[in-house]
């Protein structure tokens, strides 16, 4: 076979096939060849990305600091070359019910917290960190769905929401923009919670190239994609981004300092099996 | 200073995109929109909603517009006119978009056969269809079916092979346009429409002619192979005009004198009914068939010898079949003799030869009216299928 690369890819959802294929069709189009391959969970595609067997990953902002981890143990290096418009200066944020008597994240100690799965950023990871940060202890209820996406599926998101408008939890936590789409679904109600913590932006996935790759034509190819280009837009829009831009690594420092990998990329959270 | 937008207290989770869109949609990209509002989320939401729809979001709740928007439309175009002609030549790129609606490109392209105005179109189209849903009628309710029924035994025998033999022939005429709407571009829509409202027609008539030839008796006549070999060759037609013709303009418009025949013969009140709404429906149906082919005559006069090729094709491929069995014929001439006596039955048979006339006047008419030269009309005539659908 011709030495084209081979980006890896997490299947979280069926449009995963959707979109690869349709990117490969269009970069092939374009005079670039790729193939891609998909892993069930992000773990393997990170050790798979060190070991060469894949040139590119598609990686969560957990899986980018596993990989640079582990590449730094073994002195090598990695690049995050690409992310999506969509990928930068998140937030996370605490809500409690609107009615409650709950004002400030000193309130939450002692209480229920609901996050979603145990290897989510965006709806444990960060906003527990943001608990730790103010001294916060509560009692966490955890919505394990899609162990090892690394948050990339919403249903533990969802479940952490649906617990607290249920009364089961005092306290949800989730990534802005499913607040905003909880809240337009009717999982919360406009105007039945109420943010009492939001952590500062952060970043989220990213393209990496793997210790050596020359990935220049891929990625200067991908930064071209744009929204004007009707055979390209359908793709974006799956994608969920407007506009690639190049990859940036400063805003995953509050992950990093995150105790679910050790120093050296080792898994570290105990209860995780993805 | 960069325009306001004030939400109240209405939320980004309530609709407030709404105002927000309709306060950018007069700016450029690079522009700036202020919000104010008061929803406890709305920083939060504002700072979410801007990063999924391409604007810049500045903490002081401004929006710096995205060119997301104007880039999906830039290179749109509308789908025909909403209200002037259709066009020559429908795209299949404006895919399933309604006639002048604005396409946003990209979607996937229509797998139809029929884009072509002059291969599908007749002008008279809106209007036949507007007359389609007007004369629509409930089988259950606008036949007398619980009418009194004095109708002898071997009379009803030979209605119900006529019912038999209508409704084989129905069958095939809701399968004919329900394959053709399925191939037409639907920018040609009034086509389509009448087409499916044919469909329609089609299964009513079905539906009445079964009832009918059920009323007294559980048992169907005879379906004879020679006539669903003829009705085959009319499935088997793979082009638009063509089945159409052979359809409509000679088929159905045989039909329309041999439901006249047996609506003045009816021996009872249901018969009579039944037939009576059938063929103000085929009427519609033959008109259609009429103009449009010869539509499709006038932009290419040279087509009349497709037609005719199409004729003398289906009478080769028929010539060695029965076509009209012949327990219908009897049929015909029994419900036209109304009894057994031999002057009845030698009325019956001049009734029929008589029909057979008229079908063979009409059929040259509508020939002569599409563009054919008289004899040429009487020659194409005479090859229709002797099952006269």
């Amino acid at each position: 076979m011709s030495r084209e690369l081979v980006l890896g890819a997490v299947a979280y959802d069926p449009k995963v096939v959707t979109i690869w294929n349709g990117f490969r069709a269009w970069f092939r189009e374009h005079g670039v060849d790729f193939d891609f391959v998909l892993y069930s969970q992000y773990e393997r595609q990170a050790e798979a990305l060190l070991d060469g067997m894949i040139d590119l990953a598609w990686n969560s902002p957990l899986a980018w600091v596993r990989a640079e981890r582990l590449a730094r143990r073994r002195g090598l290096e990695l690049r995050a070359v690409a992310m999506r418009d969509t990928d930068r200066d998140l937030t996370s944020v605490i809500v409690v019910k609107a009615d409650s008597d709950l004002r400030t994240l000193d309130d939450l100690r002692g209480r229920t917290v609901a996050t979603g799965a145990i290897d989510s950023p965006q709806s444990t990871l960060l906003p527990l960190a943001l608990l730790a940060d103010a001294g916060v202890e509560a009692e966490i209820q955890r919505h394990d769905v899609g162990v090892g996406l690394h948050g990339d599926h919403i249903g533990g998101e969802r479940d952490a929401a649906k617990a607290l408008r249920a009364g089961d939890a005092d306290a949800a936590c989730m990534i802005d923009s499913n607040l905003l789409l909880f809240g337009r679904e009717g999982v919360l109600p406009s105007g039945s919670v109420r943010v009492i913590g939001q952590t500062a932006p952060y970043d989220h996935c990213n393209l990496t190239a793997g210790p050596g790759v020359q990935a220049e034509e891929f990625v200067n190819l991908l930064l071209s994609m744009s929204y004007a280009d009707d055979q390209a837009r359908p793709l974006l829009d799956l994608e969920g981004l407007k506009q690639w831009l190049p990859g940036r690594t400063d805003g995953y420092a509050a992950l990093g300092a995150t105790a679910f990998y050790d120093q050296d990329g080792g898994l570290n959270a105990a209860g995780y099996r993805p | 200073m960069p325009p306001v937008i004030d939400l109240d207290g209405l939320g980004l989770d309530g609709g407030a995109h709404l105002l927000i869109e309709h306060a950018l949609g007069s700016l450029r990209p690079g522009e700036s929109l202020r919000v104010r509002g008061h929803h406890p989320a709305l920083a939060v939401h504002l700072a979410a909603w801007c990063r999924a729809e391409g604007h810049v979001y500045r903490p002081d709740l401004v929006v710096v517009k995205g060119s997301a928007d104007e880039e999906r439309w830039a290179h749109a175009e509308r789908a025909g006119q909403a209200t002037a002609a259709v066009a020559e030549r429908a795209k299949l790129e404006w895919g399933l978009a309604a006639r002048g609606a604005l396409v946003e490109p990209g979607g996937p392209a229509l797998d139809v056969d029929w884009a072509e105005r002059d291969h599908v179109w007749a002008d008279i189209a809106p209007q036949l269809y507007a007359q389609a849903n007007a004369n629509q009628w409930n089988p259950a309710t606008v036949v007398d079916w619980a009418a009194p029924h004095p109708v002898p035994d071997d009379i009803e025998a030979a209605v119900v092979q006529i019912m038999t033999y209508l409704v084989e022939n129905e069958q095939a005429a809701l399968m004919i346009p329900a394959r053709m709407l399925s191939r037409l571009h639907p920018h040609y829509r009034e086509v389509m429409q009448l087409l499916a409202a044919q469909a329609a027609d089609e299964a009513r008539h079905v539906e009445i002619f079964t009832r009918r030839a059920l009323l007294h008796h559980d048992v169907l006549g005879v379906s004879g192979a020679g006539g669903r070999s003829s009705l085959q060759s009319l499935l088997d037609e793979p082009d638009f005009t063509l089945a159409s013709f052979l359809l409509s303009v000679l088929g159905e418009g045989s039909f329309l004198d041999l439901l006249r025949f047996i609506q003045r013969h009816a021996p009872d009140q249901a018969t009579a009914q039944v037939t009576m709404l059938a063929g103000r429906d085929e009427a519609r149906h033959v008109a259609f068939g009429v103009a449009h082919t010869a539509h499709v005559v006038r932009s290419d006069p040279a087509y009349l010898s497709r037609l005719r090729g199409a004729v003398e094709r289906r009478h080769s491929v028929l010539v060695d079949t029965a076509g009209l069995n012949k327990q219908v014929f009897d049929s015909l001439v029994v419900l036209a003799a109304g009894s057994w006596t031999p002057a009845a039955v030698a009325r019956g048979w001049q009734e029929v030869q008589h029909l057979q006339h008229q079908m063979d006047e009409g059929r040259q008419r509508r020939l002569q009216f599409i563009g054919f030269p008289d004899d040429e009309a009487a020659a194409i005539s005479a090859l229709h299928t002797r099952n006269f659908m």
